[in-house]
This record gives structure tokens, C-alpha cells and sequence, in this order.
């Protein structure tokens, strides 16, 4: 026998907690300087000295940054109502391709029948339902006869990619085997830039979302519906709560977010639609959601968290001349040190009283 | 005839990386761990092999490779590869106890970036001009296939014109399918991922399981990526050719009812599925819509998983503890 | 008497932190006998069992096996010395069958072979008369034959000492007579068995000895033919404590809850509430009383909203408005829609009463959140509500924002029945309000309970204690296998006829 055992925590004062959950990110990147070290031979400080121009060099960057923080905090805002409520929603990536596709769609077939505004407001309005139907689905299926909602959603994900496929193979421009930028003359269907900044509008709709989303989850009837279901489920029978109303309400706030995501993607940022437009983001708004601890105002930092090691990574991968996937290794050594940390958050090892003293 | 021959050959090829990465995935799930970093650990598994296969060639030269190394070579850095990836996944979510979906998407962003950056560091460092690593002389060893297989007609090549990966892989699902049902091993394993605290009762070694069969299933996951990159693609790695496999694969896992002998013949029609609209033409559709045809596997998965649901039938529901890490004081 | 015993204990001593589960415990079994172990809910019976196989270890005292002195520390020493125990909880694998339940775990078997094993469990099955299929998966199991595969599950690993937790608290009598026969042949065999039970009629009908616990303190042992079910009672539940508990005379009580012919049965299929008639009164107290499990749970969830039934009638009077509503099979809203204001603080206070990781605002919300039109929660009024039932029933706590697990269980225990009372009920229902908790934090609770039942609240108490029952309550209801085997004046009973009451098997069901 070992000399120690693993027993719960009761509580951690939560300064502590957070200065474990620090030290981790800090051993992480110190592993992550080691590894770039070894491959680039840099002097470490330099590496960082990198990452930060990188993330915050230009004024490009900057908003490069905002933008893909912006985008993956939307979709993580989007997944957190759900795991807070422990429905482990691993279909957002569908969810938001499919509000991406039914933007897409509108504006290539709308195009000047409507008036601009009136265009961008039934975008919005179809992306989100089409990122609700998929959200619901699963859910309803769940609620009704417990279906595995993991598994069933990671189904709907791919489902829903084909479906892009089989949209990109019929309307793709010539034989490219893509769609090009839609309506790049006319701009119709395009997020109007504010103040000469593209991303502007992306960023200050996704800040908003975020205040509401903490509001919700904090102060709202319903958002304390989904932490009691989340919490017990015996609890929520116990003082009346229709639990398979509140999954399914709640999975269709979920993929009405992921919709609107899919939108913002679409309309703010590409102006096109792809396989890849949602590009992981809803696998890694799971770790932004779970590593927040579901809360939206550490959502924040923690998709800059992701979002700055990405973007520095891909810095150093061009200055030193390698791949750009570089950064998917980084992000994940990062990650890999986060929910490790958790451990210790929850646990602490003990030694043994009893092995050296027995009898 | 000859055309179905055809197909059916393909349609083996396409199977066998999913029936790779399924078989593993059940292995793994049958000890009670969702491993959601399948695809990436197939990815790992293929790069490593590339790896291990690029530095032999270049070392002796593509025209001298000994055939024998030439395989063992890439055989062994593919297993160290994805034997690592499973240690990372188990070191997290069965010492650390940490969340099984996390960690495993996680890993599955760390595997396809670590594949896509090899590949790419490759791919500069053999100053090739087109986006793609070419080991053909490796692939060609690995290609090998029974020499009486021609003699034999279509059922020689029906089922005997394989190279040996193809073979593997069969055995290997039915010797797990064996295990799982009819050893002393099997009986534990699955105890430990229906119920641990009963295993952990009977004096089973519940976390010795839970990491052998884990580190286990990677290894056969990342052999799924070899046999993708050396044979399937011809010894040619461009990133992202690998695709959805990997959840391809984790699909196969539930339509196959977590039946490692189920997951060969499932394993096959997924991959038919996968090609079919190159074989058969349906009046009215063109080329694009044929392309639903590869939305089929998961929509068939998906209805598969809603009947198991409602016929709440024991026998093909996921085990039991799927997902939940197991802490003895938690009883 | 020159036999060595198969297995001795002498002094045994066990503590939980403050909590002295057994002390000083001495116990023989001898070959070819059954011995009982007889002690109400807490005595330590289980707690004791548990050290002979190995699940706990004592922190004084020796344990003998055939007269050496042995060390048990794991249920695997246990058993290499022919000790097996069969739970309470069974521990099996639903989807595997009964034969590779039983194999499961050995090692040392040489090469696996399912056919070779189910034979020896036919064999086993056919030795001592179990009536078993080995090939059948537990998950279609009922629970006797479940028990039968923990049974074989330890015979088959060579137990010569077998220990049975409660082996008859799930079984039908039919049941009970067909395990019993098994035990017979079992003893004529050589084995020892002991047995932990609470029903005196088994004990009388099974054992050779009995050994009585109560309070974790061993009381004695007596030869079974030699006693009576009156003696061993009284030295189960020891002579009356008097108790410092205020009891005013009901005022003007009516009738507020009537229930008629309850009827329910469990996820197994196993009756819990057997034809349960009773009438709840207001402005008194009644008591429930009844060995755990004997429904106790599945009655106040049903008159709550939260069991199914098969059959019978919950009618409510309400005082407002002197109509009469059936509650029976309506959801908890729908009871609250009809204007009846229903407390009920659960036995599982963190796991259904609270939420453990909510502090006491939000915890108090529970009941009212939902309350009004707006979208959101308004914390001002559970915050003030909070502050008054720290202030009220002093709460230990830093304040109204600590999550309400961090509390200790007395302090969880004030704030769920503070916030149930502040729904100023009708009826007010709580099952084992005191468990673990102190003695003052007790006395606060009783003295809660007998202001509500001096607002003409009608209280349903139930409780373990019998001293308690019997000088809080104004009557008690007696429960035992979910029938109801005598409803008592409180005033007038005596802790045995109510004892001999909760273990009485062949009850006639409810009077009228």
C-alpha cells in the first residue's frame, strides 16, 4: 500500500483556489516555454516578449484578438446555461454552423429583396432558430427517454457540418469546391462596421451578451431554476420544478445563443460559409465554460486566456518559421494544466496515520 | 460484379480506421471513460508513424529500406505516440479525477495540432512543393498483401486481398469481443465500468483497469491512423486528410451497441456509406445531393442511439458509470 | 461448555469522531449455531458486523477465530478466514448473471470457466435448498433472489461464518420461511451464522442465542428457548427515560388530513405502503413510528406530491375555506395551486431539503422564488427571512451568504425547518428532524414543533426515539413493512407495547 490517501475537500477559501488555478497556468506556459525552446533555441523571455506582440502588436492584432475572443466567448456563453444544469452540451459547433448556414443562405438568396436592415434582422432571426431547433432536438430526447445527450449531440454536430457540404457542393462558385465571399460588392447582409471598425459591432454585441447572460444566470427566476436542477435534481421535484420543461427551455436559450454566434460568424466576420467556419470554437467553449466555472464574468479572462496563447503562438510559429497548428499544442498543454489543477482544488492528499503505526 | 467488388474493397479500406478507433473506443469505454480525444489520439497515431517512417527512409534512402523495419519501425513510434496520449488522458481523468469531456476534447485539440504541426514541419523539411509528406516506399511495405489472393477470384479479392493492418484490425475486435465476454479479464473490466464500487468490493484493482484498457484502446485508436495514412492513403500525410474519422469512429461505438464483433461489419457499412455515391447513381440527384450520402452513418448512429433509449434494454445500453469518475470514498 | 467458539469478540470499541458506535462489546458464535443480534436503528449492529468482515477496524479490543487472536483489515482477510458477510445494500452487477456476480473477483481460480463455476453454484443451490438460476441477470432479479446470490456469492467462496445485515427487512414472510430453512440447513451443516435483525418474532423463531446492543453498549445475551419477546424488549429498548419535553393538551382539534387506504409500491416491485389509513388532526402532534424503512418515507412523499400511488385517498380540509381536496397523485405546484399550505422537511436535508452549494438567501427562495410575475428573483425578502431564523434559531454561520454544506448538520438542520415553518402550514410534516443532531439543537426543534401545534398546525412527526415519541407526540401511528399495526395515545402507551408494536410482522393493517 502506498503511503497516502485522497480525501474530499470540504472548502477552499476561493483566493486560494484561485492561486492554484494561477500556479497551473504558470506551469503550464513554463512547459510550454520549455517546449518552444527546444524547438526554436529562443531565449524564453523573448518567446513571450513574441506572444505578447503577437496578441497586442498592432492595432490589426488587437482587434484580431477582440474579434476571436468576442466569437468564442459567444459560444461559450451560449453552452453555459446547459452545463449548469450538468447537460453536457457538446453540440455547439453544429448548433452555431447551423445559424452560420441559415445566414449564409439568407444572404444569398434575400440579396437586395429586402431592405439591408430588414435583411441582417431576419438573419438574426433564422440563425438563431435554426440553432435552436438543433439545440432542442437532443434535449427533447433527453427529457423524454434520457438519451445520452453527449453522445446524441456530437452526432448533430456532424450532421450538421454534411448539411454545409451538401449546400457548399451545390452553390459553390464555379469548381472551386467553396463559396466565395458573399455579396463582397454590394455588402448586403454584412455587419456594418462602426467607426471604420469591422469587429466593433461584434465585440460591444457579445460584451452586452455577456452582462445579460450573468444577469440571467444570477438574478432570474429561470436561471435559478437551471442551478437547482443543475445542483439536485431531487431538490427541484421537491418544491415543484417541471424538470423536463426546464432542460428543454434551457437547451433552446443554449442553441439560440450558439445561432446567434453562428450569425455573428457569419455576417461580422467571414461573410462566407464553410465546414470549418466554426472552426472548434464549440468544443473549446466547453473548456472556456467549464474552466469559469460557469461564470460569465471569468469567461472573459478565460477565452483571453485561450484566445492570447493562441494568437501568440501562431506569432511564434511565423517568426521562427513553424506550422501554425503550433498553437492548438500550446493551448492544449495550457488546458491539460488547468483542469488538472482542479485536483487539488477538490482533493488533498494525506499521508497515512494508520500504516506506520498499526496496532 | 466487378463493380461491387470494387466498392466492397473500398469500403473495407474506409471501415478499417474506424473499426481501429472503435474497437479501442469500446475497450475504453468498457472500463467506464467516455475518451472523447479519440480522433486526436487516431491523429497521433498516424503522425508518429509518419514520423518514425520519414527519419528511417531518409536515414537509409527510399530506395534501400529494409522491408521488415521499414514497418516496425513506424509500427512502434505510432504505439509509443498514441500510448502517450492515452497516459495523458488517464493520468487526468483517473488519478486527477478531472472531467472526462474536457479532458478529452482537450486532447483532441492537442493530438490534431500536434499531427497538423509535424505534418507541416515535415512537409518544410522534405523542401517537397506540394502540401504532402510521400513515404511510398514505406506504404508499399505496408501494402503487402497475400500473394495467393489473386488466384483465388472474387473471393480472393473479397477477402483475401488485404495488406496485414486490415487483418489486425479484425483479429484484434474479435479477440477483444472475446475477451470481453468470455475471460476472467472481460468479467472485471466490465464490472469496473458498470459499477466500480461493486469491483472495488470484490477486490478488483479498479484504477489498474481503468488505465490499462485506456492506454490499451489508444493504442488501438492510433493504429487506426496508421493504417489511414501508410495503406488507405498511400504513404501520402497532408494535414486535415485524416477528417472526422475519429468521430466517425466513436458513432461506430454506439451503433455497434458497444460490441467490438459488431463494430467490424458496422465498421464496413460506415465506410460503404462513405464512398457509396461514388458507385451508384439515383435518377434526380446529382453529384452535390449524393453528397447526404455522407451524412448517413451519423443519422443511422443517431437513431440507433434514440431506440436504445426507449427500449431501455440492458444489454445495449452504455455502461453504466460511462463518465463518472469513481472516488472509493464517495460510496 | 469446553467448545471453542468459531469466532470471539472481547471489548470491541469503535468511535466516529464524537459519536462511540460500539463500546466494550463481548460476543461468542459457536459451530452449527445462530446467534441474533437484536438493537433498535443506531445501536451498532452494523457498525459491529462490519469489523468482523473487515470493512472497519476497531480501535480497541480483540477479535478470536477458533480461539488465536487475528488482526482483520480488509474484507479479504476476512474471508481467508471464512468470515463473509452479506449487506444490506447488495453489491452486484445488474446486467451480469448470478454466475459471474459470484465469480466475480476471484482470482485464484485457475483458467475461467463460467460452466465449471455455474456447476459448484448448483451445487451450493441444491446443497442448502436455495432456489436459484445461475443464469439469470440480476436486473431481473426480485430481491430475495438477489439476496440468494449475495448468499451463494459468500458460501461459494468457502465462508464458514456468515453474517446476514437484516437479511428479512426486504423479503415477504413466504420469502422469510424459505430463507430461514435455508439457515436451518446451513447450521445442521456446521456453519455459523449470525444474524442482525429487529423483529422479535424471527429472532425467537431462527436463533439459538441472542445478543442485545443498544446505544452501542452490549446489554447481554440470553438463550433463546430460555426468554420472552416482553424481556427481550425491554433490553432492547431500555427502561423509560424521562424526558424534559412541554406537552399541552390538544385544542380543539379537527380533522385536517385524512388519509385513506394508502397504497404504493416501489421501483422493485415490493409493496412499501400497505393499505395505510390514518386521520392527521390540528393542533396536535402526531407521531410516526416504525423501524427505518418501514414506509415512513414513502407516506410523507406521497401526501407531498412526490410518490406515486397505486391506490387510496389523501383528503385534505382546508380551514380557510372548509372544502375538502384529494391530494392524492397531484404534484407539489399543484398542491400549493390549491390554497394548501403543505411544510415538509425531508430526511435527506442537503440532497432534497436544501442545496448544499447555495447559500442560506437563495436557499430560503426554494419555496417562494417562483412567486409573483417578474422574470426575476428578488433576493430582499429570503435575505431579511434568513437573517430572522439565524437570529431566531442561532444559526451558527458567518453569515447569510455561506453555502449552507459548509454549516455543521444541526445548524442545516434549523435552517430548512425555520424556512418550512415561515411558510406559516397547515400541515406541517418532518421526518427525522433531530438525527445527529445535539441535545439543545434538539430541544429547539421540539419546542418549534409544539408552537406549530399550538397554532393549530397539524404536525406529523417521525421519528426513531421512542422517549421522544412518547412525551412530544399526542398519538403515534405504528409502522411496520408499510402496514399500519396499531395507532396509540401517547399518554397511555409504554415504549414496549409500541416496540413490540413496530416489530409486530402479521399486522391486521389499519384500523378504520
Amino acid at each position: 500500500m502506498l503511503g497516502f490517501h485522497v480525501v474530499k475537500r470540504k472548502n477552499m477559501d476561493w483566493w486560494k483556489a484561485w492561486l492554484i488555478r494561477g500556479a497551473s497556468i504558470i506551469l503550464g506556459a513554463a512547459v510550454c516555454a520549455v517546449v518552444i525552446v527546444f524547438l526554436t533555441g529562443k531565449d524564453p523571455l523573448d518567446v513571450f516578449e513574441t506572444m505578447v506582440d503577437g496578441a497586442f502588436g498592432t492595432e490589426r492584432r488587437i482587434w484580431a484578438l477582440l474579434q476571436g475572443i468576442a466569437m468564442l466567448l459567444c459560444i461559450s456563453l451560449a453552452v453555459t446555461p446547459a452545463f449548469k444544469m450538468k447537460f453536457w452540451n457538446i453540440g455547439a459547433e453544429g448548433q452555431a454552423l447551423m445559424g452560420g448556414l441559415a445566414s449564409a443562405a439568407c444572404m444569398m438568396f434575400i440579396k437586395d429583396a429586402l431592405p439591408n436592415w430588414l435583411l441582417i434582422f431576419v438573419m438574426v432571426v433564422t440563425s438563431m432558430l435554426a440553432g435552436a431547433i438543433w439545440g432542442v432536438i437532443p434535449a427533447f430526447f433527453k427529457a423524454r427517454w434520457g438519451t445520452n445527450e453527449t453522445l446524441f449531440t456530437l452526432m448533430m454536430n456532424y450532421i450538421a457540418m454534411q448539411i454545409v457540404s451538401v449546400f457548399i457542393s451545390i452553390f459553390a462558385t464555379g469548381g472551386s469546391g467553396k463559396i466565395d465571399v458573399l455579396n463582397a460588392s454590394t455588402k448586403l447582409g454584412w455587419m456594418p462596421s462602426v467607426g471604420g471598425q469591422a469587429y466593433l459591432l461584434n465585440v460591444v454585441i457579445v460584451l452586452v451578451l455577456t452582462v445579460i447572460m450573468y444577469v440571467y444566470l444570477k438574478y432570474s427566476k429561470q436561471g435559478y431554476e437551471i442551478s437547482v436542477v443543475g445542483e439536485s435534481e431531487n431538490t427541484a421535484k421537491y418544491i415543484g420544478i417541471n424538470v423536463k420543461k426546464v432542460i428543454i427551455r434551457t437547451m433552446l436559450i443554449s442553441g439560440l445563443l450558439c445561432g446567434l454566434a453562428g450569425f455573428l460568424l457569419v455576417s461580422g466576420a467571414d461573410h462566407t460559409i464553410a465546414r470549418e467556419t466554426v472552426g472548434g470554437r464549440g468544443f473549446t467553449a466547453i473548456m472556456v465554460s467549464w474552466l469559469a466555472k460557469f461564470n460569465p464574468i471569468f469567461m472573459v479572462l478565460t477565452s483571453f486566456l485561450l484566445v492570447f496563447f493562441e494568437k501568440g503562438a501562431i506569432q511564434i510559429s511565423q517568426i521562427c518559421g513553424l506550422n501554425a497548428s503550433f498553437s492548438d499544442i500550446i493551448v492544449g498543454i495550457i488546458i491539460f494544466f488547468i483542469i488538472g489543477s482542479e485536483f487539488f482544488i477538490n482533493y488533498e492528499i494525506k499521508k497515512n496515520a494508520k500504516e506506520g503505526g498499526s496496532k | 460484379m466487378m463493380m461491387f467488388v470494387q466498392f466492397f474493397q473500398r469500403a473495407v479500406m474506409q471501415g478499417i480506421p474506424l473499426l481501429f478507433g472503435a474497437t479501442g473506443e469500446i475497450l475504453t469505454e468498457k472500463s467506464g471513460h467516455l475518451n472523447l480525444g479519440i480522433p486526436g489520439i487516431m491523429y497521433v497515431g498516424a503522425i508518429s508513424g509518419v514520423i518514425g517512417s520519414f527519419f528511417y527512409e531518409s536515414s537509409v534512402g527510399a530506395a534501400n529500406i529494409n522491408p521488415f523495419l521499414a514497418v516496425l519501425i513506424p509500427l512502434l513510434t505510432s504505439i509509443l505516440g498514441s500510448l502517450i496520449m492515452g497516459l495523458i488522458y488517464c493520468f487526468l481523468t483517473v488519478t486527477l479525477r478531472a472531467n472526462q469531456n474536457v479532458t478529452g476534447l482537450a486532447l483532441t485539440t492537442f493530438g490534431t495540432g500536434f499531427g497538423n504541426f509535424f505534418g507541416g514541419s515535415l512537409i518544410k523539411i522534405s523542401g517537397s512543393d506540394m502540401p504532402a509528406i510521400t513515404l511510398s516506399a514505406t506504404s508499399k511495405c505496408f501494402k503487402t498483401s497475400l500473394p495467393f489472393a489473386d488466384s483465388l477470384g472474387v473471393i480472393g479479392k473479397l477477402f483475401f486481398s488485404y495488406s496485414f493492418l486490415v487483418y489486425v484490425a479484425i483479429i484484434v475486435a474479435i479477440i477483444s469481443s472475446y475477451v470481453l465476454n468470455h475471460t476472467r479479464t472481460g468479467l472485471h473490466l466490465r464490472a469496473v465500468g458498470e459499477n466500480p464500487a461493486t469491483a472495488d468490493a470484490a477486490g478488483i484493482n479498479v484504477n489498474r483497469y481503468k488505465y490499462v484498457t485506456t492506454c490499451l484502446g489508444s493504442i488501438i485508436a492510433g493504429l487506426g491512423g496508421l493504417y489511414y495514412v501508410m495503406d488507405y492513403a498511400s504513404g501520402i500525410w497532408s494535414n486535415g486528410g485524416f477528417g472526422d474519422r475519429g468521430w466517425l469512429a466513436v458513432a461506430i461505438v454506439i451503433f455497434a451497441l458497444w460490441r467490438p464483433n459488431w463494430a467490424i461489419p458496422a465498421s464496413i457499412l460506415f465506410g460503404g456509406l462513405f464512398i457509396i455515391y461514388n458507385y451508384i447513381s439515383i435518377p434526380g440527384l446529382g453529384a452535390e445531393q449524393m453528397e447526404l450520402f455522407k451524412m448517413l452513418p451519423y443519422l443511422v448512429t443517431l437513431i440507433v442511439l434514440i431506440i436504445i433509449s426507449m427500449r431501455e434494454k440492458r444489454e445495449s445500453q452504455p455502461p453504466q458509470a460511462l463518465g463518472l469518475s469513481y472516488f472509493r470514498e464517495d460510496r | 461448555m469446553a467448545e471453542v467458539p468459531a469466532i470471539e469478540l472481547k471489548n470491541i470499541t469503535k468511535v466516529f469522531g464524537d459519536i462511540v458506535a460500539n463500546k466494550d462489546v463481548c460476543l461468542t458464535v459457536n459451530r452449527g449455531e445462530i446467534l441474533s443480534i437484536l438493537g433498535e436503528n443506531g445501536s451498532g449492529k452494523t457498525t459491529l458486523m462490519n469489523m468482523i468482515s473487515g470493512i472497519y477496524f476497531p480501535d480497541y479490543g480483540q477479535i478470536f477465530i477458533d480461539g488465536k487472536e487475528v488482526e482483520i483489515k480488509s474484507p479479504k482477510d476476512a474471508l481467508d478466514y471464512k468470515i463473509g458477510m452479506v449487506h444490506q445494500h447488495f453489491k452486484l452487477v445488474d446486467i451480469f448473471t448470478a454466475a459471474e456476480n459470484t465469480v466475480l473477483g476471484l482470482k485464484d481460480e485457475g483458467r475461467y470457466n463460467l460452466k465449471k463455476s455455474t456447476a459448484k453454484i448448483k451445487a451450493i443451490a441444491d446443497l442448502y435448498g436455495f432456489d436459484l438460476n445461475p443464469n439469470k441477470k440480476i436486473y431481473e432479479m426480485s430481491v430475495s433472489e438477489k439476496q440468494t446470490v449475495e448468499i451463494i456469492k459468500v458460501l461459494y467462496r468457502g465462508a464458514d461464518i456468515l453474517i446476514l445485515d437484516e437479511p428479512t427487512a426486504v423479503l415477504t414472510p413466504q420469502e422469510t420461511q424459505r430463507l430461514f430453512s435455508v439457515l436451518r440447513r446451513m447450521k445442521a451443516d456446521g456453519k455459523s451464522i449470525i444474524i442482525i435483525t429487529h423483529k422479535l418474532n424471527e429472532v425467537m423463531e431462527i436463533s439459538d442465542r441472542v445478543s442485545v446492543l443498544r446505544k452501542g453498549h452490549y446489554i447481554g445475551t440470553v438463550d433463546t428457548d430460555k426468554t420472552t419477546e416482553a424481556e427481550l424488549t425491554e433490553m432492547m429498548v431500555g427502561k423509560k427515560i424521562t424526558l424534559n419535553i412541554d406537552r399541552s393538551d390538544p385544542v380543539n382539534p379537527t380533522d385536517r388530513l385524512i388519509i385513506k387506504g394508502l397504497n404504493c409500491v416501489d421501483k422493485e416491485g415490493i409493496k412499501v405502503l400497505d393499505n395505510v389509513s390514518f386521520t392527521a388532526k390540528s393542533g396536535e402532534i402526531l407521531g410516526v413510528a416504525g423501524i427505518a424503512g418501514s414506509g415512513q418515507r414513502e407516506l410523507l412523499e406521497a401526501i407531498a406530491g412526490l410518490q406515486v400511488l397505486e391506490s387510496g385517498e389523501i383528503v385534505y380540509n382546508n380551514p380557510a375555506t372548509g372544502e375538502s381536496e384529494d391530494l392524492r397523485n397531484k404534484t407539489p405546484v399543484q398542491i400549493r395551486d390549491l390554497g394548501v399550505r403543505l411544510s415538509f422537511v425531508p430526511e435527506d436535508r442537503l440532497g432534497m431539503g436544501l442545496v448544499g452549494n447555495m447559500d442560506l438567501t437563495d436557499n430560503m427562495m426554494l419555496r417562494s422564488y417562483s412567486k409573483g410575475h417578474s422574470l426575476f428573483v428578488e433576493r430582499g425578502k429570503p435575505k431579511e427571512l434568513a437573517e430572522k431564523i439565524v437570529d431566531d434559531l442561532e444559526v451558527v454561520t458567518p453569515s447569510v451568504q455561506t453555502p449552507v454544506r459548509k454549516l455543521s448538520g444541526g445548524n442545516v438542520q434549523k435552517v430548512l425547518v425555520g424556512r418550512e415553518i415561515a411558510a406559516a402550514p397547515t400541515v406541517f410534516m418532518a421526518a427525522y428532524p433531530v438525527r445527529g443532531l445535539d441535545i439543545n439543537s434538539s430541544y429547539m426543534i421540539y419546542n418549534l414543533l409544539n408552537q406549530q401545534k399550538e397554532d393549530g398546525v397539524s404536525v406529523i412527526f417521525v421519528g426513531e426515539d421512542l422517549d421522544v415519541l412518547i412525551a412530544l407526540c399526542d398519538r403515534i401511528v405504528v409502522l411496520s413493512s408499510g402496514k399500519v399495526t396499531g395507532i396509540v395515545d401517547a399518554r397511555e402507551t409504554t415504549k414496549e407495547e409500541v416496540g413490540l408494536l413496530m416489530t409486530k410482522t402479521f399486522g391486521k393493517g389499519g384500523e378504520e
